[in-house]
């Protein structure tokens, strides 16, 4: 059934395997101190026990090409989970977003690459485009031009850029890189710059609204475990700390926050859960239901993510403590792919609600 | 046990049923009498109580394939209270002859049944109500006052809370009963509500006899039986099955096409920030039914509730904000003792007015969210003040 919004037993395992993984091989210590340090593209460690070890960088890629053939609904479980631990790990540009833009092309070979985990790749379009891209000009097998803030191009083998006449490929180091300081520093964002690169064509232009859909909706995923590790840190944090001779968590005016906050987050869970399986049924509704999954996991996100700092009070304002990790990666996250406002924009004109008489 | 009711075996039932029960011609009544007797009313109950003892999950079967033959339905509506409250409690811990005596008149509509909860003195808190149940040889006499309750004026039955021993703790002093409606001592007076009509009532009761064999569960296990209800009551407000733009998003989505004169920019933001979230909700419903079916009930049943409440509000104080003076004409101020409760009918005003109720019937929102922050989160309790001392000695 297409509408199935239940885990499956198979789902669920999955689920624990890799949030076993990342409890020891991604705690927020390390994270930290990857956004200390300052510099990396990604912790090259960690992508390899996701990507190759657990075998999780093909789930989308068709199994005659070395992958595991479009598992939409596992690789949402893989994508919340990497949002539980915010890990730096390009998974949803590579693994989900440029997979699925040259998943609709014919490159087996490129495609065999990525599933192993050897190769990443990023669409060469800013964060938070959410529409039609700027087009490069391309022509006798180079690409000249700039795109300003793509996430996860920094250590991408293969970037995938959107020309005039279609998508076309161009190596990573042949572009020139400039690492931007960004608010969410987990998922880095660069500067290219191409000039007089080689570039070859590997899709139509069709496969970046694609593309752009399916990274609305696994993004939700990710927001969805963004925010419930901040309402279980949080509820964690409320139980313990004693103020006036009780537990804060014991006082009405949190509880009641704390409570709509897991109303909206249990809603983001269907929702996202929806949005997921229609993808994987083939996508009659998608493009509404990736426009609401962005709406309310960025939403979700965002507000589990100022809660989590608001209440852990002092503590939670300090750089020692992982909750401005979660907010930084929140506010982004709802920024890219389009922001919540956005999608309202564009659901106004899908579900036949538009601003303007027609 | 495993369930040996199969998707193809019921429906092979449900042809054989309608082959031998012609909807047509079988008159109301004994259509829905067979029906509950063939087991194919609520098809999760035991064989001999209107079911087959199968999954949940096949409800639908069942209800597609009656609409689709155009069988005469048991008007859920109108006995939401039987249906939703009174028959999974009486399942849940009646006799075996109480559940033959209730849960076929109660689904085939013959006998409506109300909910004798709330008091004066006990909304909220209802563990503290008042309402005395004296023990006299094989009976109970009953004395005390109910209010705020729905459908009493053509209710046959209720389900009841009273106090068999003051001197307890408030939650361990309360058994549960099942109240004969037409028995001398209970008086039903109208209790007008905002929207001008009468919905819900007062109910006095003076010396009113219930004989012990109407007593569900133990003697001072009210509390526990109570539960049962409650948790279904939750789940059955606003929990319903809809299409998008299903319930009052679609009276919304509708008034906006229809007149776009009226439309602003800050508006278009208010419709599609709760077309957005009312889908959330209606999703989430659709969650928690496939949840109920695979027979693992999770907590997210509460949410339902909850958002229903702000939504509706919200939503019908938007149409009201987008149709202007025109949304003000109301169709009657008329004290009317409607007997199906309705959210979404009449005008603008109606829905507007009848939605503040959505917060406080059922459970307070700010109830439900000490609910969530406790029982599902495991956040700690407010200090008490209550619990352990005798009822009779708590302020009042
Ligand atoms: C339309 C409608 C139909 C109804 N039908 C029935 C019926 O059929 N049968 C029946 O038995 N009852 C019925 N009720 C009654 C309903 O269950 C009660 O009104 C409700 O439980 C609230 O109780 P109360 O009115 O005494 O308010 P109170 O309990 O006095 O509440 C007053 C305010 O205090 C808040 N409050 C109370 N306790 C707390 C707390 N611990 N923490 C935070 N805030 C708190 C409440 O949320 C509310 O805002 C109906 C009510 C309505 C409006």
């Amino acid at each position: 059934m297409s509408d199935e919004l239940l885990e499956s037993a198979d789902e669920r395992e999955l689920r624990s395997g890799v949030r076993e993984m990342l409890s020891a091989e991604c705690p927020w210590q390390s994270v930290l101190a990857f956004v200390s340090g300052g510099g990396d593209a990604f912790d090259p460690k960690l992508w390899r026990t996701v990507a190759t070890g657990m075998g999780l960088a093909g789930l989308l890629v068709p199994e005659a090409q070395g992958g595991s053939g479009a598992q939409w609904r596992a690789a949402a479980v893989v994508v919340e989970e990497l949002g539980r631990a915010v890990a730096p790990v390009p998974y949803l540009s590579s693994a989900v977003v440029a997979t699925t833009a040259l998943g609709l092309g014919e490159e087996p070979s490129l495609l065999g690459r990525l599933a192993s985990g050897e190769l990443t790749a990023a669409l060469a379009v800013p964060y938070g485009l959410w529409s039609a891209p700027r087009l490069l000009p391309v022509s006798a097998g180079v690409v000249n031009g700039t795109v300003r803030g793509v996430a996860d191009a920094l250590g991408a083998g293969l970037l995938l850029v959107p020309c005039e006449d279609g998508l076309y490929a161009v190596d990573g180091a042949a572009a020139r890189r400039t690492r931007v300081m960004s608010l969410d520093e987990t998922r880095p964002l660069c500067d290219l710059e191409f000039t007089a690169a080689p570039a070859r064509l590997v899709a139509s232009l069709s496969a970046v609204p694609c593309a752009l859909r399916v990274a609305a909706t696994l993004m939700a995923a990710e927001q969805v475990g963004l925010a419930s590790w901040c309402l279980d840190t949080t509820v964690a944090h409320l139980r313990s700390r004693l103020q006036f001779g009780r537990p804060v968590g014991s006082f009405q005016a949190l509880k009641h926050r704390l409570a709509d906050l897991w109303v909206e987050l249990t809603q983001a869970r269907s929702v996202v859960a929806y949005a997921v399986a229609d993808l994987a049924s083939g996508g009659d509704d998608a493009s509404v239901a990736a426009s609401l999954a962005k709406i309310v996991g960025s939403e979700v996100a965002v507000r589990a993510a100022e809660e989590c700092v608001q209440m852990h009070g002092g503590i939670g304002f300090t750089w020692e403590h992982p909750a401005h990790l979660y907010l930084k990666r929140a506010k982004a996250t709802s920024v890219a792919y389009g922001s919540p406002d956005r999608h309202r924009a564009r659901l106004a004109t899908l579900v036949d609600l538009p601003l303007e008489a027609s | 046990m495993a369930s040996l009711i199969t998707e193809a075996s019921l429906r092979s039932r449900i042809s054989e049923f309608l082959a031998a029960h012609d909807p047509a011609s079988a008159g109301r009544l004994a259509f829905l009498r067979a029906r509950f007797d063939a087991g194919l009313a609520w098809v999760h109950f035991p064989e001999g109580l209107g079911g087959l003892g199968a999954g949940r999950a096949l409800q639908p079967v069942v209800d597609e394939a009656f609409a689709a033959a155009g069988a005469p339905d048991n008007r859920p509506g109108r006995i939401g209270i039987g249906l939703g409250m009174a028959a999974p409690t009486v399942l849940a811990h009646g006799t075996p002859e109480q559940r033959a005596r209730w849960l076929r008149p109660l689904w085939t509509g013959e006998e409506v049944w109300c909910q004798l909860f709330s008091e004066p003195g006990a909304g909220s808190d209802l563990a503290g109500l008042g309402t005395r149940a004296r023990r006299d040889g094989d009976d109970w006499v009953l004395d005390g006052q109910k209010v705020w309750t729905s459908m009493a004026h053509v209710a046959r039955w209720a389900i009841l809370l009273a106090r068999h021993d003051p001197s307890l703790p408030k939650h361990a002093g309360l058994t549960y009963f099942v109240l004969d409606m037409t028995a001398p001592g209970v008086e039903v007076r109208p209790l007008r509500q905002l929207t001008g009509e009468a919905e819900f009532n007062e109910v006095y009761l003076t010396g009113v006899r219930i004989p012990d064999e109407h007593r569900l569960g133990e003697v001072g296990e009210g509390w526990k039986v109570a539960q049962t209800t409650l948790m279904n009551e939750r789940v059955s407000i606003g929990g319903g099955a809809l299409p998008r733009e299903g319930g009052m998003i679609g009276v919304l989505a509708k008034a906006w096409r229809d007149n776009p004169a009226r439309r602003t920019p800050g508006l278009h933001d208010t419709v599609m920030r709760l077309w957005v979230r009312a889908e959330a909700a209606r999703l989430t419903g659709l969650r928690v039914r496939q949840q109920l079916a695979a027979g693992a009930p999770g907590p997210d049943g509460s949410a339902v509730k909850l958002s229903f409440a702000t939504l509706n509000q919200q939503i019908s104080a938007a149409e009201l904000d987008l149709l202007g003076d025109e949304g003000l004409r109301r169709d009657s101020w008329a004290m009317g003792r409607p007997e199906e409760v309705d959210f979404t009918g009449r005008d603008p005003g109606y829905r507007y007015l009848r939605a503040k109720g959505n917060s406080i019937e059922g459970g307070t929102s700010e109830v439900l969210r000490n609910i969530i922050a406790e029982r599902v989160l495991g956040l700690p309790a407010e200090p008490r003040v209550d619990t352990r001392v005798p009822w009779k000695d708590l302020p009042r």
